[in-house]
């Protein structure tokens, strides 16, 4: 079978193209169970409604001088019709429910319906933020007991449960590392120092806050190079920002030295906390000498990610930081009662980060998978995620090149010197793994090695997923040393679309659906 | 320990094959003083599926849901009625559990979802474009601000008196620590403000919500042409999405930028959060847009498909340089709405704006019947503010002492003052008997 240019034309037409891809086209464009489904604009028919209203009640319009609005140019469906569509377009997802998702540095664990119900119960999900205190006592009384086992499991002395996401987190945190030195009128502390191989929003976040970014080099053996940061450490440096377990996936063995540095210098130590679940129940952060660190709860306490969100990220703080929580927070009153704390008065807390009071349902989930695991099965967590990854290091260490010794802990992070002078790229072996039933690793980062391949594959999977993800994975780089080139660059073949064009989205961006123009207003023209 | 699938078996053959003699010789990276030899004391060990949802329920009970009792509580989160198919849908595996759409390829349900949500947005608020979502209302207005401020290079905000002091009160922290100045109007409950005078040289941007705080509905179109005369970009923001089905949409009004809730779509109270942020601009503005951006292109057959684009604006690729250090969208509540104004149509949208107002103008009419109230508004959608002869925190807490959530003070979302002004909603979900029952209990408790 000729495999030339496979999946690569070198022109694009808006036409239905024949490929060799060994897939017979069809009349519909469908292929089985892999159906085309227009968008939703395009099934329009005026007048169709999927939800029965009444009549609107015959008032006099009190909208003052504001016109009423024109046609506005949605669609139409009956409620069928809308089930259907978003029903076909689920099919064409990966999903952690559908099978393995290992991407590396963002935590795909089993998602327990148990966490849903427990979240839309109506005593959760249908309370107004702004009800009187006396009539949300159940929520206000979650909220403290997710703040009191995030605070033990960290050993931190305060909590915030404001923060929308982890980089909102992130953001919390840098505000009041910011807030404690304006307090000591320490102001001419204008840097934060970053790793190398932080996460993107770590830099973007202390750049948001107004700081300047030092960027600190790696060892070596994946960690942060000491000698590099204590030669950076000076009475201008607010704060160091570093991930542990650090997104190569080791642990940072100097930690407790570097915090004193850090604390000598008279700035303070922040942790990106997103790797988190790998240490959960073995190791506290305080003890490590951590002053602040947000927790990204979709990941080490499983809220579905959705696609792409709602997260949640709060912030725990130890005693140094302790005074600069931001508003609104949870306090208990002697009588028992639970109060919300809104507005940040005269005292040291910053602000407000957010309307109302943070991602309650996002609470309600975290706190079920806490209490399902308990003290004792956190602990349990933490160690089948660091036992995986270390299985695949230890199955794929021959046939791939692991980027650093081990152990590794909860991902185990390759580069693609196993691939050099085959012609294949990182990319190619993600989209051949698609084809065989997985959704690929983290590619490409961390920046600090070449052509990364960050696999996580937490604590929820089975040996046999892992032994078949193994297998696969194998057989792929066998494959790709043997030169067959064209496979992997005509992959993925079996999915619902074959690798898309990004340079074309990017250079004219078609970012909306626009109706075709009618033809009486071209002739008007 | 029901969701952890290892075996002791599978564990002792898997740390035969890596070579160590134990789980935590892994650890051994770990310092010795921050080992712990045991699970961390002061927490409960695991517990059954009963035991957990027996926990939570217990605290759920102690809650009163705004649906078991006449509720007319508003101030930037509104009770709608959601069809059960929003939620049907919203819970299917295979939208629930997937990861951001990093592989476009087994990723088209979650992009074209998106693709279709952005032009939801585009076409609700009158913009050219919109991107797929944001926290929340207040983190997008805040987010339109650093946005303005660095289209324009300038670095003042006047933000309008009538705006939520939530989104206020988060704008004004980013930029206490980003570094730029806010010039905040006082609260106008009763009357108009003079925006226009405090624009000058170095404003970036005027900061409006239609409706405002207090209900007011305004035209910003003048305010829109005379903002652009001073180089200033006109920010509008919506808390209730569900007005955009009858009031001119801000993009009419020379919106430069749309930062709304969209909550009322899709979306339950949840105690506040999550909900999802609406952020919409006018071309122009595009690459400067922060968040998460779907676009259509073709896929090595020539075949229409989706993919993530313009990350170059993005902090995984600009790092300290990125447009916003945003990372996240709200997809799953970005998806509920999405099909919830799917299943509302054109007619259905506009009928359910229709509805919510007419619910609104007879509440009003029945809270002015209440010797002592006064109506404070000239127009509004489906909230407006009531002044009372008491404080108004007093009368909503005996209010639900008698089973009623009787709308929102002033004083607790502006931390004190405005204590006679009580902030009241409509929507479809009210009844006549709801309403009756309000304006007795009122008559009643003042």
């Amino acid at each position: 079978m000729s495999m030339n240019n496979q999946g690569r034309p070198t022109h694009i037409s808006g036409g239905i193209q024949n490929s060799d891809s060994a897939v017979p086209q069809t009349v519909t464009g469908n292929r089985g169970l892999q159906i085309e489904e227009p968008l939703i604009f395009e099934q329009d028919s005026a007048g169709r409604c999927g939800v029965d209203l009444p009549e609107v009640p015959a008032v006099a319009s009190r909208l003052g001088a504001v016109k009423p609005r024109g046609k506005i140019g949605l669609p139409g469906l009956a409620e069928p019709q809308v089930v259907r569509h978003y029903t076909r377009l689920s099919q064409k997802n990966y999903a952690i429910d559908s099978g393995l998702y290992p991407l590396g540095s963002c935590t795909m664990k089993h998602n327990p319906r148990l966490n849903e119900k427990m979240a839309r119960l109506p005593g959760f999900a249908d309370v107004h933020p702004l009800q009187p205190e006396s009539t949300v006592q159940g929520a206000l009384e979650l909220m403290a007991e997710l703040g009191r086992w995030l605070a033990t499991l960290t050993g931190m002395a305060a909590v915030t449960l404001a923060p929308a996401a982890g980089a909102h987190g992130e953001m919390c945190g840098i505000m009041a590392i910011r807030s404690a030195h304006d307090a000591k009128g320490d102001t001419g502390r204008t840097k934060i120092l970053v790793p190398e191989s932080a996460h993107g929003t770590n830099p973007a976040t202390a750049a948001a806050c107004g700081y300047a970014v030092e960027a600190i080099p790696a060892t070596e053996d994946g960690r942060v190079d000491l000698g590099a940061l204590k030669a950076k450490l000076g009475p201008d440096v607010a704060g160091l920002m570093l991930t542990n377990p650090n997104t190569c996936g080791l642990f940072e063995r100097d930690i407790i030295t570097i915090a004193e540095a850090v604390h000598a210098a008279g700035a303070y130590f922040y942790c990106d906390g997103a790797n988190f679940n790998a240490i959960v129940g073995r190791v506290r952060p305080a003890d490590l000498g951590i002053d602040v660190m947000h927790i990204n709860l979709h990941k080490t306490f499983s809220t579905p990610h959705g696609g792409g969100g709602p997260g949640s990220g709060p912030v725990v703080f130890a005693e140094s930081l302790a005074p600069f929580v931001p508003v609104p927070y949870v306090v208990q009153d002697k009588d028992g009662a639970f109060r919300l704390v809104e507005q940040a008065g005269d005292g040291p807390a910053f602000g407000r980060m957010k309307a109302f009071h943070g991602q309650m349902g996002m609470f309600v989930r975290a706190l079920a998978y806490m209490m399902s695991h308990g003290a004792d099965g956190l602990r349990q967590v933490a160690n089948d995620a660091v036992l995986n990854a270390n299985y695949l290091l230890a199955r794929l260490q021959d046939v791939m090149t692991p980027s650093f010794e081990g152990p590794c802990m909860h991902e185990c992070l390759f580069d693609d010197r196993f691939l050099k002078g085959t012609g294949v790229t990182t990319l190619d072996i993600a989209k051949a793994l698609i084809d065989e039933g997985f959704h690929p690793m983290t590619m490409y980062f961390p920046l600090v090695v070449h052509g990364a391949l960050l696999i996580e594959p937490t604590e929820t999977e089975s040996k046999a997923s892992l032994d078949q993800f193994v297998t696969a994975l194998r057989a792929l780089a066998e494959r790709a040393k043997s030169g067959d080139v064209a496979y992997f660059q005509g992959a993925p073949r079996l999915t619902p679309r074959r690798r898309l064009d990004e340079t074309a989205a990017a250079r004219k961006p078609v970012l909306r659906w626009t109706p075709a123009v009618e033809p009486e207003t071209v002739a008007a023209e | 320990m029901r969701y952890l699938p290892l075996t002791e078996a599978d564990r002792r053959s898997m740390l035969e094959a890596i070579g160590v003699p134990s789980v935590d010789e892994l650890f051994r990276d770990v310092p010795e003083a921050a080992r712990l030899s045991g699970p961390i004391e002061g927490l409960s060990n695991h517990m059954g599926e009963l035991e957990v949802e027996r926990a939570l329920s217990a605290m759920a009970g102690k809650n009163l849901p705004a649906g078991s009792v006449p509720s007319f509580l508003g101030a930037g989160a509104y009770r709608h009625h959601i069809p059960a198919t929003v939620d049907h849908l919203v819970q299917r595996g295979e939208f629930l559990t997937a990861y951001t759409p990093y592989q476009p390829e087994v990723s088209q349900g979650t992009l074209q979802v998106l693709f279709e949500f952005q032009t939801q947005v585009s076409l609700l608020t009158g913009m050219d474009v919109a991107n797929a979502s944001m926290y929340d209302g207040a983190t997008a207005c805040a987010e339109a601000v650093m946005m303005a401020n660095r289209v324009t290079r300038r670095k003042k905000a006047v933000l309008s008196g009538g705006l939520h002091p939530h989104y206020r009160d988060t704008t004004t922290t980013d930029a206490r620590f980003i570094g730029f100045e806010t010039v905040v109007m006082p609260p106008a409950p009763t009357g108009g403000e003079d925006l226009l005078a405090e624009v000058d040289g170095d404003t970036s941007c005027v900061v409006v919500q239609n409706p405002d705080v207090f209900g007011h509905v305004r035209d910003y179109t003048e305010l829109g042409k005379a903002c652009q005369a001073k180089g200033a970009l006109l920010i509008v923001v919506v808390t209730e999405a569900v007005s955009l089905g009858l009031l001119t949409p801000p993009g009419e009004m020379g919106a430069d930028i749309v930062a709304a809730e969209g909550q009322s779509l899709g979306n339950a109270l949840n105690f506040g959060g999550p909900y999802v942020g609406l952020f919409a601009v006018k071309e122009k503005l595009v690459r400067q847009m922060p968040g998460r951006l779907c676009g259509q292109t073709v896929d090595a057959d020539g075949r229409r498909g989706f993919v993530l684009t313009l990350s170059t604006r993005e902090q995984h690729i600009r790092r300290e340089k990125a447009t916003s250090n945003i990372c996240t969208n709200s997809g799953l509540c970005a998806l509920a709405f999405s099909i919830h104004l799917s299943l509302l149509g054109e007619e259905g949208f506009n009928r359910l704006a229709g509805i919510n107002h007419a619910k609104a103008v007879q509440l009003a009419d029945k809270l002015a019947g209440v010797k002592g109230v006064e109506i404070v508004n000239g127009s509004f959608f489906n909230e407006f503010t009531v002044k009372l002869p008491k404080p108004a925190a007093e009368v909503v807490e005996a209010l639900a002492q008698r089973g009623i959530l009787g709308g929102v003070p002033a004083s607790r979302l502006f931390g004190g003052g405005l204590d006679d002004l009580l902030i009241v909603a409509a929507t479809e979900t009210n009844t006549e008997s709801d309403m009756d029952a309000f304006a007795t209990a009122l008559a009643e408790v003042l």
